[in-house]
């Protein structure tokens, strides 16, 4: 569904992205994982268009996405819940997730649009009795929650997250983690998820990259990874 | 049967993705971890991000069996030892052996893809295997071993027991399914028939031969004798043992496991790399091995690829049956010749038996190529006029293909000398005698 080849990406002058190849097929969720500063952010943001690969081939169902500007991706059915969330503090609920909408909102489809709140709230039955609650003032998970309904917003056929338990307690993690299960089954969204928490991460994808200063250096089956000695005492602390 | 539908018929797009991924992170591997390919990395300018096709891996040289035995033993592994839960040796077919080394995940794999090579010549859990392979430093035995339990089938680990032995278990444990060297298959195929075992008795029906070329007349001998259907499978163990390639119920070349491994064909004497078609040395890359990744290595083993999908519905691209070593290669009188093209052409004169050795010698400055072959047992030795008529055929038909005069001689049934059921084919005394 989703295909990466050989794509570099820079900061300026720095090469972060060293000629990275991935895929992702339809119906998966595929894990990214990597310490920090290992340019697994910057995959995504490459992705979206927000930092466009200087070299390389980004192919979203067959068609080749690697210099179309952010908006065109996200309508084309990409879409992305980023690092740290980034939700609109001084809008309500309801407001943020009608801006997850604005590529597609018209008057025309409004009702659509309205609709696809039930969707959201059917989702994340927390958020129903907050929509009109400032989002600034949710909990942490809450705010999470809102982040990926805004993303869903856009009707994505493939999510990409980022970091998604960051700053999380454990058990609202994992809630957050059954949700991405049940988005993938319930909705058939393709998932493709960043992540620190590796261990839990693995637990729920289907596969799995691990990179390495811009490079991938082992990929493969969950199974594969959870196996893999080296993976185990870098990212899985065993 | 296909074993793993999603990567056996996975579409050739998706199949070159997929290659692709796993060697840039078995390259960015081994320039980290095996300092061997740090240094040959190095020194030819290779910056592993830099391959970004398969046609780039020709930048890199290749690795040997030299390379291999200069880093004994663990030399080019790739991971600590500690990470490491198998040690294997190669056969050893040509020189020192070599050590190989496998992860938990290599082994998971190993068993996985031998499950492939056993389903697609129609093994189920039904069945019961014998795996007459040698159990021990030689990966045969376990590689079989360990896909014939992940099908379910029950297993009978006979290893190198005395091809007499082999058919007592073969006919009590009612055994369906043989796996073996075919050397060793027809050693126990003569057996059964000095034996003169009732076929009825036995119900086996398919035989997976592998570790030693073998002609297509060995492959219908073989069948008659043993009543089967037998499949050739190829591997060596420094890529992984049994398990890198093998045929489907067409029989019409061997499907390589192309989410393991990458193919090319060479010209062994220049190096370069082949066009798919035009028969050569097949090179070998790993991309999922973790304890011992080879990067282009050399198998010494001649075929061509098949690029025309298989209608058994799997997409792999296939190889060429393997005729022969590019290193049991010999000049004679300037003619460039294999053992498998004088088996071929003995293949076609009747009388004669798939047994055969070539012997080489310098006599008065001249080399002479002699070729023992063994005559069935039909053939009464004093019938002088036919085994005349034999040897001149032979003669005759070996000038006509290649221009050179050679020595026939015709021996009894089972009088080459036989190495645990092989043959050596090919005896170079010119070297010796100066």
């Amino acid at each position: 569904m989703l295909r990466i080849q050989n794509i570099r990406s820079f900061y300026g002058n720095l090469l972060v992205l060293k000629n990275l190849s991935l895929h992702i097929n339809e119906g998966e969720i595929v894990t990214l994982i990597g310490a920090n500063g290992s340019g697994k952010s910057t995959l995504l943001k490459s992705i979206m268009g927000l930092l466009p690969p200087r070299q390389g081939l980004i192919v979203f169902q067959d068609k080749d996405i690697t210099h179309l500007r952010t908006e065109k991706i996200v309508r084309l059915g990409i879409a992305l819940v980023p690092e740290g969330r980034h939700i609109f503090a001084p809008l309500s609920v309801q407001d943020n997730l009608l801006l997850g909408s604005y590529s597609r909102y018209s008057f025309r489809n409004k009702s659509e649009v309205m609709a696809d709140f039930d969707r959201i709230f059917d989702l994340f039955p927390h958020l129903v009795k907050k929509r009109k609650q400032l989002a600034g003032t949710l909990s942490g998970g809450e705010q999470q929650m809102l982040a990926i309904g805004r993303a869903l917003m856009s009707r994505p056929r493939i999510l990409l997250l980022d970091e998604p338990s960051m700053g999380l307690a454990p058990i609202i993690v994992e809630d957050i983690f059954a949700k991405i299960t049940k988005l993938r089954s319930e909705e058939k969204t393709t998932i493709l998820l960043v992540e620190q928490n590796a261990e839990m991460a693995l637990d729920i994808s289907d596969r799995g990259y691990v990179l390495e200063t811009g490079k991938i250096v082992f990929q493969g089956p969950r199974e594969d990874l959870l196996e893999n000695a080296e993976i185990k005492r870098a990212y899985l602390g065993k | 049967m296909i074993w793993n539908i999603e990567y056996e018929t996975m579409a050739r797009e998706d199949i070159r993705q997929l290659q692709i991924e796993r060697l840039q992170s078995t390259l960015n591997r081994v320039y980290k971890n095996v300092p061997y390919y740090k240094a040959l990395f190095d020194e030819y300018h290779i910056i592993p991000e830099e391959i970004n096709s398969i046609a780039d891996l020709r930048q890199i040289p290749f690795t040997t069996k030299a390379t291999l035995r200069e880093n004994y033993p663990y030399g080019m592994f790739a991971v600590p030892l500690r990470e490491v839960v198998r040690i294997h040796s190669s056969s050893g077919t040509t020189g020192k052996p070599t050590v190989v080394g496998y992860t938990r995940n290599d082994l998971k794999h190993w068993s996985e893809l031998m499950a492939r090579v056993l389903a697609a010549a129609g093994v189920t859990k039904d069945d019961t295997v014998q795996i007459a392979f040698d159990y021990g430093l030689f990966t045969g035995g376990f590689g079989f071993h360990y896909g014939a339990e992940l099908i379910g089938a029950s297993v009978v680990p006979t290893s190198l027991a005395a091809p007499e032995k082999q058919i007592h278990i073969m006919r009590d444990y009612r055994t369906t399914v043989l796996a073996c060297s075919p050397s060793f298959a027809l050693a126990i195929a003569e057996k059964l028939k000095e034996l003169k075992i009732n076929r009825n008795e036995l119900v086996m029906r398919i035989g997976i031969f592998g570790s030693e070329p073998w002609s297509e007349k060995l492959r219908s001998s073989i069948q008659n004798d043993l009543f089967i259907d037998a499949y050739d499978t190829y591997g060596l163990s420094e890529i992984m043992g049994p398990g890198v390639a093998s045929e489907c119920d067409r029989k019409n070349g061997l499907h390589l496991f192309e989410d393991h491994y990458i193919a090319e064909i060479i010209d062994p004497d220049t190096g370069k790399v082949l066009p798919p078609g035009e028969m050569g040395e097949l090179v070998l890359t790993t991309i999922t091995k973790e304890a011992m990744p080879m990067i282009r290595y050399r198998t010494g083993d001649l075929t061509k690829m098949i690029e025309e999908s298989c209608p058994c519905g799997r997409k792999s691209l296939r190889l060429a049956r393997f005729t022969t070593r590019s290193d049991d290669m010999f000049i004679i009188h300037g003619v460039k010749l294999f053992p498998s093209q004088i088996e071929s052409i003995l293949a076609t004169v009747e009388h004669t038996e798939p047994h055969y050795q070539l012997i080489i010698e310098r006599e008065g400055g001249m080399d002479e190529l002699e070729i023992q072959v063994e005559v069935s047992e039909n053939i009464v030795f004093d019938e002088v006029k036919k085994l005349m008529k034999i040897q001149d055929e032979i003669k005759q038909r070996i000038f006509e293909e290649y221009g050179i005069h050679v020595k026939v001689k015709l021996v009894e049934s089972k009088r080459l000398e036989r190495t645990q059921g092989k043959i050596k084919r090919v005896i170079d005394r010119r070297n010796q005698q100066q």
